[in-house]
């Protein structure tokens, strides 16, 4: 019975959009591109966590945060921690001065472990770590915020002020955190190397796996009551707060949530580009996940990836071929979004595809007989 | 912390770190009122203010540079022409972007964030092209250079001086403008009602435009004031966004004042803090303030009370 109805669900509209995304991702992906590109992608797939945080909060809810960033970094960090500590066994670090600490701590002149890095020795204290740093400090903020009603700008303005304190922190604080140079040389993970091409390849497809396990969860909020009081609240604030909800509450957990996704994200990032550092936490990519999810469509979970895949390896394309043009182009870009099309990729698609495809099986079902149980799909 | 030291040297560092706080306060302050009167007024969040600011310098910088060259013994005066010309340009670009890009978002206030953000990175992108990456400065005239000793511990440099008497006119000018002249009466009406405003005969459109690139002229302002303690590059509008946002928010979006005492609050508490501590944990330590106190009073300091 379950499975008759994931079935169905598979040969819905919705569910084949699910599986060619797997197929793109999974299939055509790991066998068109090399090694190194493919570690390019899963890079731009950790953005695309951060970008589904976004959607839920503030496409779905009406949040704007500036600060993925800071969750993104302290999930990313929380790995690093461990990957590093890993990395610094004492035989590894005997030439230091002490040994079995970190390297830039030795040459910060530090001499044991801080308390806060002890618990990362741990691998599933990191795991859990990983999820809930970046809840808990979403939590504290948004218990402060959305208690008093504080929303819109403001809230926007304060999530980016938090993402360029804890950047300044990060860099200012060199012998707990690494610097500016964050935290590099990452080797092992519970001793199996994560540098060479299998590991990468590998750890490709646990960031793919991530992904829909968010993905997942995300649609799954948006199906539900709670995704239609989050709808409702955006757009009638005053009229669900009157009928009874707590809207504080429900603000908090998609806030909350967002930011474990981008955590989730931050530390599929440590893993696969082998370094974390404070240009990934502060102001700069906080935005710039806002432009991935606003690309995307921002109310689209599955445009959020799309437009983070389109936007990075734009991005890359550009920074290697033409480094001038691409601040021209994204800046047009986050213009263009915002006046033109402000329902992003996933608007477009509604727009102009979809017509399309009704057409589409129509144009099948005169040839092939087997096509002919799409459109009976399509009008349930 | 403050043992080391004894009282009257106490006194002195608290006095000299006040006098390095107080240019930052003119930046501040300077910066702020622009921001001000668009988002306080307009509810506009122009993240592209430090950019036009930029603007502003860059003009201040080629007007010094023309001087130099063509007329070196008017060298003295520039500043005043350079103020003029940078409020100009500013105000040209300001009343261009409004007509292009903001009127189409008013009612979309977080839009406005990322519109103007990309704008900023348009700017950012065509100065490093224009003046390449690296910073330039303005060489200052004879009268600037110098610095006045009050004590035998404490001295104040005559450009820092000028720069901060210069934001508190301008300052004291937006005042007279926004609440003793016609125009402010009307800007401030089509805030507070904007249909009544409309049917009263007010153009609100025009009141937006002129107050968006007013604003923006202001910053123009400010950048030229900039180049007499600091030297421009591409991003060095950028570095000073976050902190102008929280002084307005802190100050309380609408009131003039309270912009002017929260910006004189920050740049104090930062720059006294920087001696004691490394100059990133007195950033940091300051910004945590100012978030902290913001979560518990989000209207800020001095919130206009108003039904909502």
């Amino acid at each position: 019975m379950k499975a008759n109805l994931f079935i169905e669900w598979l040969k819905s509209r919705e569910g084949i959009y699910y599986v060619l995304l797997a197929l793109l991702l999974v299939v055509v992906f790991p066998l068109a591109l090399d090694s190194f590109r493919l570690n390019m992608v899963g890079k731009y797939l950790t953005y695309a966590f951060a970008a589904m945080g976004l959607v839920l909060c503030w496409g779905r809810s009406g949040i704007l945060s500036l600060g993925q960033g800071i969750f993104f970094g302290l999930g990313g960090y929380c790995m690093a921690m461990f990957l590093k500590l890993e990395a610094s066994s004492p035989e590894n670090t005997a030439i230091q001065s002490t040994p079995g600490i970190p390297d830039f701590m030795d040459w910060n002149q530090l001499t044991a472990l801080p308390w806060f890095w002890e618990p990362f020795h741990s691998f599933s204290f990191t795991l859990i770590a990983v999820l809930a740093v970046p809840a808990l400090l979403a939590f504290i903020i948004a218990v402060a915020m959305f208690k008093r009603r504080v929303g819109g700008v403001y809230f926007a303005i304060i999530t980016q002020a938090i993402a360029a304190i804890l950047t300044i922190l990060i860099i200012g604080q060199q012998g707990f955190t690494g610097g500016v140079n964050g935290i590099t040389d990452l080797r092992t993970l519970m001793g199996w190397d994560i540098r060479t091409d299998e590991a990468k390849t590998l750890l490709y497809f646990v960031c793919v796996g991530m992904l829909f396990v968010c993905l997942i969860v995300g649609a799954w909020v948006m199906r539900s009551k709670l995704g239609r009081i989050l709808l409702a609240m955006r757009d009638q604030e005053d009229r669900v707060r009157f009928s009874g909800y707590d809207v504080a509450s429900f603000k908090i957990f998609v806030f909350c949530l967002a930011a474990m996704f981008a955590g989730v994200g931050g530390a599929m990032f440590t893993l696969q580009v082998g370094f974390m550092s404070p240009s990934f936490v502060g102001i700069v990519p906080s935005i710039e996940m806002v432009i991935l999810c606003a690309v995307g469509g921002r109310n689209s979970l599955l445009g959020a990836i799309y437009g983070a895949l389109i936007v990075n390896a734009a991005k890359t394309f550009f920074s290697e071929s033409f480094p001038e043009l691409w601040l021209y182009g994204l800046g047009v870009l986050f213009i263009a979004v915002v006046l033109a099309f402000p329902d992003g990729l996933a608007g477009l698609y509604r727009r102009y595809v979809m017509p399309l495809e009704s057409k589409l099986p129509a144009i099948l079902r005169r040839g092939n007989a087997e096509a002919q149980t799409l459109p009976v799909e399509e009008a349930k | 912390m403050f043992a080391d030291y004894t009282m009257t040297e106490l006194t002195s560092i608290f006095a000299m770190q006040g006098f390095a706080g107080l240019s930052l306060f003119s930046i501040f302050v300077l910066m702020a009122l622009g921001l001000a009167i668009i988002f306080g007024q307009m509810g506009v969040i122009n993240m592209a203010h430090g950019e036009f600011m930029i603007l502003g310098a860059y003009t201040t910088y080629l007007t010094a540079q023309v001087f130099e060259s063509v007329m070196p013994g008017l060298y003295g005066g520039y500043f005043f022409v350079a103020m003029i010309l940078a409020f100009v340009v500013t105000f040209a670009l300001g009343a261009l972007v409004e007509w292009l890009m903001i009127r189409h978002l008013y009612h979309r206030p977080l839009d406005t964030l990322l519109a103007t953000w990309g704008l900023s990175l348009i700017l950012q992108q065509t100065y490093r092209s224009v003046f390449g990456a690296r910073e330039v400065g303005v060489s200052l005239p004879d009268w600037m250079m110098g610095s006045i000793a009050v004590t035998d511990l404490v001295e104040i440099p005559i450009n820092g001086l000028f720069v901060m008497v210069l934001s508190l006119l301008i300052a004291f000018a937006v005042y007279l403008l926004m609440f003793r002249s016609g125009w402010g009466r009307q800007v401030r009406a089509v805030v507070q009602n904007r249909p009544m405003a409309e049917a009263v005969g007010i153009d609100s459109g025009r009141v937006d435009r002129v107050t968006f690139a007013l604003g923006c002229g202001i910053a123009g302002v400010a950048g030229s004031a900039f180049t007499m303690i600091g030297s421009t590059g591409p991003t060095s509008g950028q570095l000073y966004i976050v902190d102008t946002f929280l002084v307005v928010v802190f100050g309380g979006a609408q009131s003039l004042l309270g912009t002017i005492a929260s910006a004189f609050t920050i740049s104090q508490a930062q720059s006294t803090m920087e001696f004691f501590l490394s100059g990133s944990m007195a950033k940091v330590l300051t910004l945590l303030f100012v978030v902290g106190i913001l979560m518990l009073r989000p209207q800020g300091l001095f919130a206009l009370k108003v039904r909502r």
